[in-house]
């Protein structure tokens, strides 16, 4: 080992390499790469050292046949990529531009043009960047508190886009055509009841003498006067709008929304997170090289307070420690005897067990909540308060549900015995699961009341309690909605700005043990994705959801940004910014999913309620497809026709799955040719060592060999003393075989 | 954004001499300065736009800021180049830097003669590398400039141990820190030397999910 790592043994002067390391390819390629910082000083050491002339000769030498290998090297790669300083970055422009005056007009023409698109490409792209929304409260919060938080900050940015966006498509396609029907010379054709049972929509506008705060319970709950606006699927009782020109088929365009909206959010979800998942499923490199990651990228450089580089230093050092943990752990699981094994997988099958009958129990609360609610709405008002209290009791139980559930799970899971890191992901899947499950009881429990009459329901669905079982569904929806806002809003005013008022003013116990106000990035991330959730369930139902949607994450981006930069500290338990991003996205897409379970089945399975809405005519909203389809001309019928046949779809599953196992297989080729390269590389590096060892003793026993030429050795003397000037001078040794 | 910047500081030097101010036959002279000073400038920041990743508006700014560094050492316009170096211990107390355990590092390994000392243009160069348009080759060179404290091309175990130490402010015990160093080492060397050449930094950084959001200064 020794007589190997003889020629790396640093000095403290300067590293004493071998001068022929100096002149492998590798290094040189490094060389053209880098400016080294402190080759002027070099040069100057070494000049002195020797008779000007010889080095002066030699390093003209080297600097003519180092500027040939940039040029060539470099040509392709704009100047500003190179990693030069700037007096050589503006000669090098000098150059290109004297290079483009010599060639002909074509190339020369060509290059200017390339050079102005990428000009005119670089000014549009600082333009966009200039109208992105809320840049500059980003900047502050990023310099203030890290990359992590960061993220959550410009995922709720996304989110507010996101809902614009699919209110821009729904007034576009539904409200506009409605609104404009009058000033563009169009009629809308409304449905006319017929006397059936089934179209008997008692009016729910308050009548009589009303109280006033009659008017805020029904502004809360969607009630009353609300129920006959924009706001509601009731009120849309269009079979179409016709223009002198054309006619446009409302029902069908309500529809192709809802389907648009949906495939939109997808896309866009799955666009934004291609770039982390590639990282966090083909290259699972975080097991391979934490510690590196932790020391060169650990540091944000963004930061500028002092309070959160000290926060930041402590919270490295708790990463640190805790990694050092992690080993430890893993250590004593690989020491498990067969016994510990049994006891422990017995002690986590009773856990899970019980997590699940906590989970049932949070879910039995719910739908008993909801039906209390809803017998409690039919009857007549009674007591202001205690009405609306009934109104909300889902909302207030799940939310007390969300709140309660995660501080149990992360009880229970530091008793199943896993790694630090594992407990973390594993109690924030449990929060998760019960967070967008909550909503689909809610549902379920729901349309169980819609759907279950005394005796069998002649129009599909209980007709006399609900009427109009959609617009009851976008009421839930909305007041869900509101009490989120509600509680995101009160417990930032009750809860926050007190605990900050407490640890500050106040020295007692209780303060120290509550400690100050974390930003806990995961619970709010939940809770935005449960927010997005419940606006992609309900815009069938509601269609202005989004829009109040919009306005409300736009509100929670200022209450949320004020809490932290008054009341938090950054949390000790870091969240990385790339794998958040990630996890962030992975968590919005199971939200979308489970948003699209109830809206397909209720446009598909649910008859749509014969006494308002778009789909009056239709047995179920799907139907309103078939019948454009039929009016289609011939071709493309049986296109549609064949698109939507089994042979299609069996034969495109298949073409998928092909597909996919085709990819599986080619990243596990790839893996296993990079695990060979890497094997390949190490013993290529011990192949190099070795080679130089003999080398050098080789030289060493030649040069010992002619002492009697006093001259050689004086040479050999001063190419030695050479060596202490460092590596970057390109000095071949004068009787070393490779000089040119 | 040039036009403007060029033209206050022309008022500002007419300003100073009364003598400009008062003479009209001197006017059309004042009216050539300004054309040239605007033109020199427009030449300049196009110059330095191609050689970083900033715009017209950001190098002016960024000239601003290097002139409050030191008002009395540069010029306040932004014509010629003066050979003007503002030394390493104003520059590392920028706000942007003042925090950060590597701001000796950085300015050193950006800096000509490696003591610290930066013009215009070197102060340009560094933003522009550690602003979050530079590419991440370009980036995991001058990283690893910066980590490498002894200047020997090679991160070996003394490199770590500084990094980590001004990281933890030295709160980690010796024994921890000799672990973590040779924990880091044996997971990126791929020679089997025992230390990290900048291949093996490089392959390393490739593989390093947040180096391009943490390696970044935003100014």
């Amino acid at each position: 080992m020794d007589s190997v790592d003889a020629v790396f043994l640093p000095d403290r002067r300067g590293p004493a390499c071998n001068p022929l390391l100096d002149q492998l390819p590798s290094y040189q390629s490094l060389l053209y790469r880098r400016k080294p910082s402190h080759e002027g000083s070099t040069k100057r050491r070494s000049s002195s050292q020797r008779g000007g002339r010889f080095g002066s000769l030699s390093n003209k030498w080297t600097s003519a046949r180092a500027e040939n290998k940039q040029k060539s090297a470099t040509l392709q790669r704009p100047v500003r990529e190179q990693p030069k300083t700037m007096e050589e970055k503006r000669r090098d422009r000098e150059q290109r531009r004297e290079q483009d005056r010599r060639l002909g007009g074509w190339s020369q023409w060509q290059r200017s043009m390339r050079r102005s698109l990428r000009r005119m490409r670089d000014d549009g792209l600082d333009l966009l960047r200039g109208l992105e929304l809320w840049r500059g409260d980003i900047h502050v919060i990023e310099g203030m508190f890290g990359t992590g938080i960061l993220s959550y900050f410009s995922f709720l940015r996304f989110l507010v886009l996101l809902n614009f966006i699919m209110f821009l498509l729904m007034f576009g396609f539904v409200m506009l055509p409605i609104i404009m029907a009058p000033s563009a010379s169009g009629n809308v054709t409304s449905y006319i009841s017929n006397s059936s049972q089934c179209s008997d929509y008692p009016s729910s506008s308050r009548q009589g003498l009303v109280v006033f705060h009659q008017y805020i319970a029904d502004l809360l709950s969607g009630t009353g006067f609300l129920e006959q606006t924009y706001l509601f699927y009731g009120y849309y009782r269009v079979g179409g709008v016709h223009f002198p020109r054309f006619s446009y088929n409302l029902p069908l365009a309500y529809l192709l929304v809802t389907a648009a909206y949906l495939l939109l959010s997808l896309v866009w979800i799955v666009k934004r997170s291609a770039a982390g998942f590639k990282q966090n499923l083909i290259q699972d490199e975080d097991r391979f090289q934490s510690f590196c990651n932790k020391i060169f990228s650990g540091w944000d450089f963004c930061i500028t307070n002092e309070n959160a580089s000290r926060l930041k230093r402590s919270s490295l050092l708790y990463e640190l420690k805790t990694d050092l943990e992690e080993e430890r752990i893993k250590q004593k699981i690989a020491d498990r005897t067969r016994k510990d094994k049994c006891r422990i997988f017995a002690l986590r099958v009773v856990l899970n067990v019980f997590v699940i009958a906590v989970l049932a129990g949070c879910f039995y609360c719910i739908y008993r909540a909801t039906i209390f609610s809803q017998e409690a709405q039919m009857k007549s008002p009674t007591n202001f308060i205690m009405d609306l209290i009934f109104e909300y009791l889902p909302s207030i139980v799940i939310t007390m549900a969300n709140f309660l559930t995660p501080q149990v799970f992360s009880l229970i899971v530091q008793f199943e015995d896993y790694s630090p890191a594992f407990e973390i992901r594993f109690t924030l899947m449990r929060c998760v699961f019960m967070r967008l499950a909550s909503i689909g009881v809610l549902l379920f429990s729901l349309w169980s009341q819609i759907t279950s009459c005394e005796g069998s329901c002649p129009c599909g669905y209980n007709h006399k309690l609900y009427p109009c079982w959609e617009t009851r569904v976008g009421q839930e929806m909305y007041k869900l909605m509101i009490f989120d806002f509600i509680i995101i809003g009160a417990v930032t005013v009750f809860v926050e700005f007190p605990r900050k008022i407490i640890y500050n003013y106040c020295p007692c116990g209780l303060a120290k043990w509550w400690g100050q106000q974390e930003f806990a990035i995961p619970q709010n991330v939940l809770e935005i994705v449960y927010g997005q959730t419940i606006c992609w369930i309900g815009t069938f139902y509601c269609p202005l959801l989004p829009a109040i949607s919009t306005i409300k994450f736009f509100i929670v981006f200022y209450i949320k940004k004020v809490s932290l930069v008054n009341n938090c500290r950054p949390a000790t338990r870091p969240f990385r910014a790339s794998s958040s991003n990630f996890f962030f996205l992975v968590v919005l897409l199971i939200g979308l999913a489970l948003a699209c379970v109830p809206v397909l089945v209720s446009i598909a399975q649910i008859p749509s309620s014969q006494a308002c809405g778009p789909f009056i005519y239709y047995k179920t909203s799907w139907n309103v497809v078939p019948e454009a389809v039929k009016a289609l001309p011939v071709g493309l019928r049986t296109f549609l026709y064949a698109l939507a046949s089994e042979p299609f779809a069996v034969s495109l599953f298949v073409i998928t799955c092909l597909a996919m196992f085709y990819v599986i297989a080619l990243a596990g080729a790839h893996k296993q040719v990079i695990n060979q390269l890497r094997e390949q590389l190490a013993m290529e590096g011990r192949d190099k060592r070795f080679l130089i060892q003999k080398l050098s003793y080789a030289q060493k026993r030649a040069s010992a060999g002619h002492s009697s030429s006093s001259a050689r050795s004086n040479r050999f003397q001063s190419t030695q003393s050479r060596e202490n000037s460092g590596v970057f001078l390109v000095q071949p040794a004068p009787d070393s075989a490779t000089q040119v | 954004m040039a036009t403007s910047h060029a033209s206050v500081s022309s008022h500002a030097k007419a300003a100073h001499n009364p003598k400009l101010q008062d003479s009209r036959c001197l006017s059309p002279l004042l009216e050539w300065m300004k054309h040239h000073i605007e033109h020199q400038t427009a030449l300049e920041t196009t110059i330095l736009k191609d050689c970083t990743y900033f715009t017209r508006k950001e190098i002016l700014r960024l000239h601003g800021r290097y002139h409050e560094l030191a008002p009395h050492l540069v010029p306040m316009d932004y014509t010629n180049e003066p050979d003007v170096k503002v030394p390493l211990a104003l520059i590392v107390n920028m706000p942007e830097l003042k925090e950060n355990p590597f701001r000796n590092r950085i300015v050193e390994s950006f800096s000509e003669d490696g003591m610290g000392n930066l013009s215009f243009n070197d102060f340009v160069d560094m933003f522009s590398v550690l602003s979050e348009m530079a590419p991440r080759e370009l980036k995991a060179i001058y990283a690893f400039k910066i980590y490498d404290f002894n200047v020997d091309n090679f991160l070996c175990k003394e490199d770590l141990e500084k990094t980590l130490n001004r990281l933890t402010k030295e709160e980690l015990t010796p024994e921890e820190v000799v672990l973590v160093c040779e924990k880091s080492i044996e997971e990126s060397d791929l020679d089997g030397d025992n230390k990290l050449s900048f291949a093996d930094f490089e392959n390393m950084i490739s593989r390093a999910p947040e180096f391009l959001s943490t390696f970044h200064i935003r100014i």
